[in-house]
């Protein structure tokens, strides 16, 4: 199953996004990685980089991001793993989080998850 | 003009400023951001002093990027990744050697620059660190073109720095937090352009 991990600056945020994902796809291999170690706002590289480990396997991680060093500190993970098959979305968090979550408990793959996420910042809710 | 002693000796200064600027660097950060690019780079900084004694005898490449890779580590705001990607990508550039003329200091400042650039998805002229670095850099690159001694060139950078700094006030800001406060930022000096002033004003002052 493709895992999934939500990266914010808050802690209760991240946590709360995945949260909510239960409701539909209680079975989805997400985590959060939110704030730093001390609780406060920011992004931590090692819980980013612990957050797709834990997640990880061939069928590849994806994350979602809120914005500025959520992104650059995600990308700079990424660039550390190397040849591991992870990479970002570009999509608005909540509603990603709770598409991605039911591709992936559906067992969708990796490339298909993409393809829906794309669609997801062009919905509009009214 | 430096070799990894004296380079050693410019990262503890630096750590330093950033430790003495803390407040001030975080203030700048409270009306365009969210009041922590002091805090991040004074957290930041602190972990980079405690390494230096392990990096003693290492050569200027190691140095560098181990300054970056804990910079990216322990920041946690931007200025992480794009301050750690500046440092860790000087420290390729610089492998291996003990040594650094004011060629090879213009070497890492463009490598530096190159590496904000690609991390940032920035250039100039958006009210960020870009507007420090970049003018420093042609001032001191065109200094050295007028066969200037080192001490001279530093003494442009950091001229040419702090007016970039001071510029930022003058443009609306398009990446980062600021340019979610949009033309409301005017007038405000950009944090990252005045941390990276304070950089190179630090590296003048130990190498002159
Ligand atoms: N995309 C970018 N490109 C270049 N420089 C940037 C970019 N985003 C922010 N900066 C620089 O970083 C500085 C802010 O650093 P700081 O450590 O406060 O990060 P932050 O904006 O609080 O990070 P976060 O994205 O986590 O909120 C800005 O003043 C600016 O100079
Ligand atoms: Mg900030």
């Amino acid at each position: 199953m493709v895992g999934l991990v939500i990266v914010s600056h808050s802690d209760s945020l991240a946590k709360s996004v995945v949260e909510l994902t239960k409701i539909m796809a209680s079975n989805a291999q997400i985590v959060s990685a939110g704030g730093l170690e001390d609780g406060s706002f920011g992004t931590s590289f090692e819980k980013i980089k612990a957050a797709i480990e834990s997640v990880y396997t061939d069928d590849g991680v994806l994350v979602l991001m809120d914005m500025g060093s959520a992104v650059m500190t995600t990308e700079m993970v990424i660039e550390m793993l190397e040849d591991k098959k992870v990479e970002m979305v570009d999509c608005p968090l909540v509603e990603g989080a709770v598409v991605a979550s039911i591709d992936a408990a559906a067992g969708m793959d990796f490339e298909a998850i993409k393809a829906d996420l794309s669609k997801v910042g062009g919905t509009r809710k009214f | 003009m430096a070799d990894s002693k004296k380079v050693l000796k410019i990262i503890q200064a630096i750590s330093l400023k950033m430790e003495e600027q803390k407040d001030y660097l975080t203030e700048l950060d409270q009306p365009i951001g969210d009041s922590d690019h002091g805090i991040n780079l004074g957290r930041g900084f602190a972990a980079v002093n405690e390494k230096l004694s392990g990096l003693e005898g290492k050569d200027i490449g190691t140095i560098l990027k181990t300054v970056g890779m804990t910079l990216v580590s322990t920041v946690g705001g931007a200025s992480g990744p794009l301050y750690g990607s500046a440092f860790m990508k000087a420290g390729q550039a610089m492998a291996g050697k003990e040594d650094a003329d004011i060629t090879d200091f213009l070497t890492i400042i463009k490598t530096a620059i190159e590496a904000v650039e690609l991390r940032g998805k920035a250039v100039v002229e958006e009210a960020t660190m870009l507007d420090a670095m970049v003018p420093s850099y042609q001032a001191m690159e065109q200094a050295v073109k007028e066969g200037k001694a080192a001490e001279e060139v530093l003494n442009a950078g950091v001229k040419a720095a702090w007016s970039g700094a001071e510029h930022t006030k003058d443009l609306i800001a398009t990446k980062g937090r600021a340019s979610y406060v949009g033309e409301r930022g005017l007038g405000h000096q950009d944090p990252g352009a005045t941390s990276y002033s304070f950089m190179l004003e630090e590296i003048s002052k130990v190498t002159g």
